[in-house]
């Protein structure tokens, strides 16, 4: 909407055609028919709130921008608009309270939003202010002029040397370099650190002067700018000699700003993206619109809330009318009307006496609430961050807080996906074997081995794979003797290894660190280099694993330059030209290039998923391979098959045609690139299969083993194969052996499938008792999905584990999408590193990135993102828990607060006539909610922790009961004698016992029966706060010693003080875990009332009009009995809710009131807690040490609890995790 | 896992307690072994203070006379019957008699009680100008504008004090005689009618504005006394130390009652023969019968009190310790029972639930 105001306004123009045309360096056309297209300028404006010095540099721009656009931002949030409206009523017509009461919580509100979101902004937006002034050399006028990079314009050519930031998104011109290619390193936009390669279109590659670009008149034609960082189509038309040259551009001549240059000296390019219009700069847009369970009943209770509050205001104006009919109460001969009162009409009348209740009852609504809870968000997901738990000492890496909006959903999770390479494993290949020809072999210390059913052979062949090994230690002249005396079958072989070894070097997008090959004129690559001082950098570590593996059995590949990759054949160069790059992409799942080979011919080699390539291929040992490819995923690991093909002339003159319209296509190109991809990889010739290993992660059996004792189901959702994607669902304890697997793959046709899943649904409700595992397949799940959701969703809820293999991206986010919207609206957790598991990590109620090896996609576009998979166990059970109980209280304690804080108003109506008379003063009204009570909750909300985290990690089964379903509690009972056969069925059990102990699963401390026992808790302490003071004073009989009486506004404060002590010593009791801090802000918030209170009564302050509280409290104090009273009223309050506590305690306990109990006994006490100051505490050392002087009791010994690894407690010992004494005695 | 300092990665989260979540903290547990002692020593305290409570306000003596004078209650209805109208009724007198068996045990205090007068109402309790009170000059010519429609008099004149608090001044007024012996004559019973406003109300809320030329009229010259008003502030009293603003009848009045039963303090019974209380004997409280409260349904009392330390007499207080000490007690015995019954079946298996 804003957006919109902002078009019709005209700050941003819309986009009158989807392509931007671009005259290279502003040299339009001379004829005059064109109209220039405008674009903004090279700017980076944050876009939420505005950094403070950027605010003043450009102060009268940006106040124009700022302020409209801060307010309209709070103001879009409903409570804040809510109480604008307030703030206008109390302006616009008379109300009991000044319009000050809520216009100051209002603005403060408003102002510490605006702060938190300025520090967030100022995080984000850091570099850019930098970047904006940063000078960059731009061609103009025949020479450079250095200027500052907010003055680009698109359209202009920039020079950017070695090392520089793109200041914003170019087309690359030309190079230092012949070629026009250049290095850029994309770290800073995606996380890849590897280097990727730009080329420049070959007519300006040749201009590498300033002069010589003076000279080029170009037009390009390009997209609008979107937020995509890897897609740009456009193409270049250059008029050289009259004549027209159209060239395509695609994202390998797109220079992205924040992207660093590199290995090249210098560069120039064309901008076209400037701004906010950058890519970088779109992909600032918050990414993340995620709302929480919590918030979402939070808005619950605010509509009750508001419900609540009409409907008081609406019952008083009514009964005021009811009261007011007769004359005597109306206008009783003391308190007379003016004319203006008499005359004015009465509906008039009742609706600003509806207003003025309205605006009596309003802090009803919390206004504060939405404030405190973003404070306790952000400050709170501090500690995670700061958690040495979830720090990766290997990769120095601690957690990443990407929004903190979801911290409390972490402890909601009831289902977990995850995807497997990466995550659950390590993602460091190591190439293990490999299938040739129909024939097995292993690498061993850098040697082939065959193996498989001909051990008789295998002495022949070692001997040559012995010979092959030397190799690599540069003494071929020797071995390529023993080439020559092999025995004629045995040359066949070799032929067959080499071209799949030439195959696995050649077809891959591995980039080579070029340390050495730094220098200008950098011609062909030294072939004197060892291969061991090569290193390779790719964006799929399978690709790496391989050339590095066949860079050790002889075939090294040493670079490309030029369109040429140089491969040395045990010893011997050989060049290829690169003719084309069929890129990777999911879809295909396959990759191919097209190179000639140095006898001319020219060869498709690809490569890509078994599934993707097997099919078409026509020649080789197909049903081998594919034995031996089953075999290698049985033993978990990766497979890739390599085949080839060679093409005629012919052929390749009508590839090359195609291929080149395809790539030059301004529409649509995606899809006819594909059409040409399958037109070029058919008739494959198989060549073999390679089998890489991942690693399974440190720790994944036991998290996964945790998750699901927290009654989390877990789905592993990967694209390997069915047999890889089970043996390490096996390994990493996902399935184990005890389960039922049940599968649904290979389905062909509707039909089956649902057949298949019917006779699933019967096999699981047949036999209850065991742990069902289930295994879908991409196209049974395509299926399973298109046509018989439920069906499948029924079976995917009664197993204990789901393992989802082929899967496409898309299907991931799918897969969530469908289990989110099932009836039961589970709460969902997505793990993933890779780009392929964006799409579910942003469709998953959490995301969670893995900061893995495969960039930084996931982790950037994730919620949190942590550096290992096990860390999701402290995440989830620790954080996730602490949060969601400190979120949970925070919130219904907030509204308790306010429920007490106004139904003694709503009460006092009663006894004046309805005149809407206030009950507290205005200062204390307004202060309520911002200073007497805001703190302890703040600092509960931070601090909280009521279980030990120890125990919290080690007893999963206190973050969420099964979900088993009631119904089968009653028909397991006959089965408890099966509950010592085995472990697994034990835990269950107990999951199912604990069925009724619901703590925190399913958001049951927001559920509408705990707020309701809160506000019903607040309304009862209101009435006592209330009637109490209203009996105590009687029929207003003199409660001082001296005989005197106390007015209306002494009651007031009364109740208020009771109110006051009240609620924060409610706070008290919900508060487990007390810290010095938390003494500080609990006893201090009651101490601050008093001496505020004194001194405000203590004054008569010269700018208030009325001193109604002047010596009120001062007064009060002075009074036995009102100390009497606000003791009793206190303790009357806070009884009924000891005595709920303690019975609920004694009688239900919850399972988190008996891992209180078990805890191991910390010998801190209340007074060592105030005084006790943990070691790194260096400020208050001096108090400490004072303290300690005058209490002696502070030995280091104390603060005992330790979180080292002999601590018994810490280990994720499997018998701490199973079934414990304190959860089966239950029942 | 142990962190040491020299194997620090660059982002190294801080190992402190206080990033790590773990200073030290007092856990307790509000479980039944700690709350039932709780609960009987807070029910014991609470009997034994309610106890002592209820005997302090019970030794406390009130005498209380309606004299609002509806028909038949007594002399006074002479002069409820001519006042119906609206204020101001004619002046008008009437008398109270009552005996006291025994020694009323001082000091005594007068309190005049209003009933179903709503001096809580909001437009009456904002009806006042602090600043016009505090004697600041400028604001008693320029009263603000909450105080209309007693702001301004109908000749234009601003009104001191304004506002309808000040114009409903309770004007009633009240002397005590005392028959020492029967068919004796009455004895005036001194009132010492001084502090009976708070005292920083009368020595620092209020003040009269700066004497013109030693005269407190001349300093009040050009504003009109309030409309129900039968002589202007400045005359309130012949005192000059309790006339003008800082009149402790008019100070009392203005502290706004909470509630639409109210009392105000008239006077304190504690000087010559009184200073031990009411002795026993015949008495006659002389009424000026001003305050017209019956157009509105409202009664006027005068009450004769004692008071403890703790105020007046009222058994709330006491009995309310009483029973909320009683029900620690009782709950401490239930929760002893279900202590003792479920600590049995967690001793036993209870598999049984």
């Amino acid at each position: 909407m804003w957006r919109w105001v902002r078009q019709q306004l005209g700050f941003d123009p819309p986009h009158q055609s989807d392509t931007r045309t671009i005259y290279i360096a502003n040299r339009f056309p001379q004829n005059g028919l064109y109209t220039p297209q405008k674009f903004i300028d090279n700017r980076i404006i944050s876009s939420k709130v505005h950094d403070l010095l950027y605010f003043l540099s450009l102060a009268i721009y940006t106040v124009w921008n700022f302020v409209p656009k801060n307010l309209f931002e709070q103001f879009r949030r409903v409570a804040n608009f809510y109480f604008l409206i307030i703030f206008l009523v109390q302006l616009m017509i008379d109300t009991p309270t000044s319009p000050i009461t809520s216009g100051l919580p209002l603005f403060f509100v408003i102002t510490v939003t605006a702060i938190k979101q300025g520090y967030e902004d100022w995080l984000r937006h850091n570099s850019d202010n930098e970047v904006n002034g940063a000078p960059v050399y731009v061609v103009r006028s025949g020479g450079l002029v250095k200027t500052r990079s907010k003055n680009i314009r698109v359209g202009d050519i920039v020079r950017i040397a070695k090392d520089e930031i793109f200041p914003a998104d170019l087309v690359l011109l030309s190079s230092d370099r012949l070629d026009g290619s250049c290095h850029v390193t994309t770290a800073s936009l995606d996380g890849e650190t590897n280097l990727k390669t730009h080329v420049a279109v070959p007519e300006t590659a040749v201009l590498q002067t300033v002069a010589n670009l003076d000279s080029l008149i170009a037009v390009i034609e390009c997209q609008q700018p979107e937020a995509d960082l890897y897609r740009f189509m456009g193409r270049m038309i250059i008029t050289q000699q009259m004549e027209e040259i159209v060239r395509p551009l695609g994202p390998e001549s797109l220079l992205l700003r924040g992207a660093r240059l590199k290995n090249t000296k210098e560069i120039f390019g064309v901008a076209i993206y400037t701004g906010m219009e950058t890519k970088m700069a779109l992909n600032y847009k918050s990414k993340s619109q995620k709302r929480s369970a919590v918030e979402k009943s939070m808005n619950t209770f605010l509509i009750i809330y508001l419900i609540i509050l009409i409907s008081e205001a609406i019952i008083s104006t009514i009964l005021k009318y009811t009261w007011q009919a007769e004359e005597k109460w109306d206008e009783p001969w003391y308190n007379q009307k003016t004319e203006h009162q008499r005359n004015s009409s009465k509906i008039l009348r009742f609706i600003s006496d509806f207003l003025a209740f309205l605006v009596l009852y309003n802090f009803i609504i919390p206004i504060s609430l939405y404030v405190t809870v973003e404070m306790q968000k952000f400050l709170g997901s501090f500690f995670i961050g700061w958690d040495l738990d979830l720090y990766h000492e290997e990769s120095d890496q601690k957690a990443q807080v990407n929004t903190s909006d979801l911290n409390e959903e972490l402890g909601q999770v009831e289902y977990v996906f995850t995807d497997k390479t990466g995550t659950l494993t390590e993602n460091e290949m190591q190439f293990r074997e490999c299938s040739i020809n129909g024939m097995k072999y292993q690498e061993i210390n850098g040697r082939l081995v065959p193996e498989g059913p001909t051990p008789d052979s295998s002495e022949g062949n070692l001997t040559y794979l012995n010979s092959l090994s030397h190799l690599n230690n540069l003494s071929h002249l020797t071995t390529s003797s023993s080439f020559r005396t092999s025995p004629e079958n045995e040359t066949e072989l070799i032929k067959e290894h080499d071209l799949f070894f030439k195959a696995v070097s050649l077809c891959h997008t591995v980039q080579i660190s070029n340390v050495h090959t730094d220098g200008i004129g950098d011609g062909p690559w030294q072939s004197n280099l060892a291969p061991s001082q090569l290193e390779y950098y790719a964006s799929s570590p399978d690709e790496k694993a391989l050339v590095e593996a066949a860079a050790r059995i002889g075939i090294v590949f040493i670079g490309n330059s030029e369109e040429t990759m140089e491969v040395k054949i045990l010893g011997k160069l050989e060049r290829y030209k690169l003719l084309h790059i069929l890129e990777f992409d999911s879809d295909r799942r396959r990759m191919s290039v097209i190179v000639q080979a140095p006898s001319g011919e020219k060869l498709l080699f690809a490569k890509g998923a078994e599934s993707s390539i097997l099919p078409k291929c026509i020649g080789g040992e197909i049903e081998k391979t594919r034995i031996h490819v089953d075999e290698f995923a049985l033993k978990g690991l990766r497979t890739l098959c390599i085949a080839f093909r060679q093409f005629t002339s012919k052929e390749y003159e009508e590839i090359d045609r195609r291929l080149f319209e395809a790539r030059t296509a301004l529409q649509q190109r995606e899809e006819k690139l594909a059409n040409v991809f399958q037109f070029i990889e058919k008739d494959l010739i198989l060549l073999g299969a390679t089998a890489v290993e991942d690693r399974l992660q440190d720790k994944v059996r036991e998290t996964i083993e945790a998750l699901r004792m927290a009654g989390i189901k877990v789905w592993v959702l990967t694209g390997d194969k069915h047999e890889t994607a089970v043996s390490v669902s096996l390994s990493c304890g996902h399935f184990h052996r005890t389960m039922n697997i049940l599968e649904l793959i290979n389905q062909k046709s509707d039909n089956e499938c649902a057949e298949q899943l019917r006779q699933l649904a019967r096999r699981i409700t047949e036999d209850h008792v065991i742990q069902h595992g289930l295994v879908v397949d991409g196209t049974s799940l395509s299926l399973a999905l298109r046509e018989h959701e439920k069906l499948f969703m029924e079976v995917c809820r009664n197993c204990s584990a789901v393992l989802c293999c082929r899967m496409a991206p898309l299907q991931k986010a799918k897969v969530i999408r469908l289990i989110k919207i099932s009836p039961e609206k589970p709460i969902t957790l997505a793990v993933g590193d890779g780009a392929n598991d964006v799409s579910m990590i942003q469709e998953a109620h959490v995301g969670i990135g893995i900061m893995g090896k495969e960039g930084r996609q996931a982790a950037r576009n994730s919620d949190y993102a942590i550096a290992r998979f096990k860390f999701l166990s402290k995440l989830l059970f620790v954080h996730g828990h602490f949060y969601y109980i400190r979120i949970a209280t925070l919130v219904q304690y907030f509204f308790y607060k306010n429920v007490c804080f106004i139904t003694p108003q709503f009460l006092y109506q009663f006894y004046c006539l309805f005149s809407q008379q206030t009950l507290y003063d205005s200062v204390y009204l307004t202060l309520y909610n911002i200073c007497f009570t805001s703190l302890p909750i703040l600092i509960y909300s931070l601090l909280e922790q009521h279980i030990d985290p120890h125990v919290l990690q080690n007893k999963p089964t206190l973050y969420r009961p099964s979900m088993q379903k009631p119904a089968q509690m009653t028909s397991l009972e006959g089965d408890i004698v099966r509950l010592d056969e085995n472990q697994q069925n034990a835990i269950q059990i107990n999951q199912l016992f604990t069925t009724k102990l619901k703590d925190i699963s399913k958001n049951s401390l927001l559920s509408i029966k705990t707020f309701i026992y809160w506000t019903i808790l607040g309304f009862t302490h209101a009435f006592i706060f209330f009637f109490g003071s209203y009996f105590l004073m009687g029929k207003d009989i003199s409660l001082l010693g001296n005989g005197q009486m106390f007015g209306n506004w002494t009651f007031g404060t009364l109740v208020f003080t009771v109110m006051v002590i009240t609620v924060t010593v409610k706070m008290a009791l919900e508060t487990h875990f007390w810290t010095w801090i938390n003494h500080l802000v609990t006893w201090g918030s009651i101490i601050f009332y008093f001496v505020f209170s004194l001194f405000y009564g203590g004054i008569l302050w010269p700018f208030l009009g009325s001193q109604n509280m002047y010596f009120v409290f001062i007064q009060l104090l002075s009074s036995g009995s009102a100390w009497f009273a606000i003791i009793l009223m206190v303790v009357t309050c806070l009884f009924l809710d000891v005595v709920k506590k303690v019975f609920d305690r004694q009688l239900h306990p919850t399972s988190t009131e008996k891992a209180q109990l078990t805890e191991t006994n910390s010998s801190i006490k209340c007074l060592d807690s105030m005084c006790c100051f943990p070691e790194g505490e260096t400020a208050c050392a001096s108090i400490r040490r004072m303290l300690e002087r005058v209490i002696g009791r502070c030995s280091p010994t104390h603060i005992s609890r330790s979180w080292s690894a002999s601590d018994p407690f810490y280990t994720n010992d499997r018998s701490i995790l199973t079934l414990s004494t304190m959860d089966s005695s239950t029942y | 896992m142990t962190w040491s300092a020299t194997a620090r990665g660059a982002h190294q989260p801080d190992n402190t307690a206080f990033t790590q979540q773990r200073l030290p903290a007092w856990q307790p547990l509000l479980s039944a072994s700690i709350t039932l002692p709780l609960f009987f020593c807070a029910g014991l305290a609470f009997i034994g203070l309610g106890l002592g409570l209820y005997y302090s306000s019970n030794g406390i003596k009130e005498l209380e006379y309606d004299y609002t004078g509806d028909p038949g209650t007594g002399n006074c209805s002479v002069c409820a019957a001519e006042g119906q109208g609206r204020a101001p009724p004619p002046n008008c007198s009437c008398a109270w008699y009552f005996s006291l068996p025994e020694l009323f045990p001082g000091p005594v205090y007068l309190y005049y009680e209003l009933t179903n007068f709503y001096q809580n109402n909001r437009r009456y309790g904002v009806s006042r100008d602090d600043a016009q009170l505090s004697g600041l000059p400028s604001a008693l010519h320029n009263p603000v504008n909450e105080c209309a429609p007693y702001q301004f008099s109908a000749t234009g004149l601003p009104i001191a004090p304004c506002g309808a608090i000040a114009n409903s001044l309770f004007n009633d007024s009240f002397s005590l005689w005392h028959q020492r012996r029967p068919g004796g004559p009455y004895v005036e019973v001194p009132l010492d009618r001084a502090a009976i406003a708070w005292w920083t109300d009368y020595h620092v809320k209020f003040h009269n504005p700066p004497l013109v030329n030693g005269s407190l009229a001349l300093a009040f010259r050009g504003t009109a006394p309030p409309p129900n008003w039968h002589r202007p502030v400045y005359e309130l009293s012949p005192d000059p130390n309790n006339t003008g603003f800082i009149n402790q009848d008019f100070v009392v009045w203005m502290r706004t009652a909470a509630l639409p039963t109210f009392r105000k303090l008239f006077a304190r019974i504690r000087q010559g023969n009184y200073t031990a209380g009411l002795p026993r004997g015949a008495y006659r409280v002389n009424i000026t019968y001003n305050y017209p409260v019956r157009v509105f349904g409202g009664h006027k009392l005068i009450i004769f009190s004692n008071i403890s330390w703790m105020g007046g007499k009222n058994p709330f207080l006491g009995i309310a310790y009483l029973v909320v000490g009683s029900l620690c007690i009782l709950m401490g015995f239930v929760m002893l029972v279900v202590y003792i019954r479920y600590q049995d079946q967690n001793e036993e298996e209870d598999d049984d639930e």
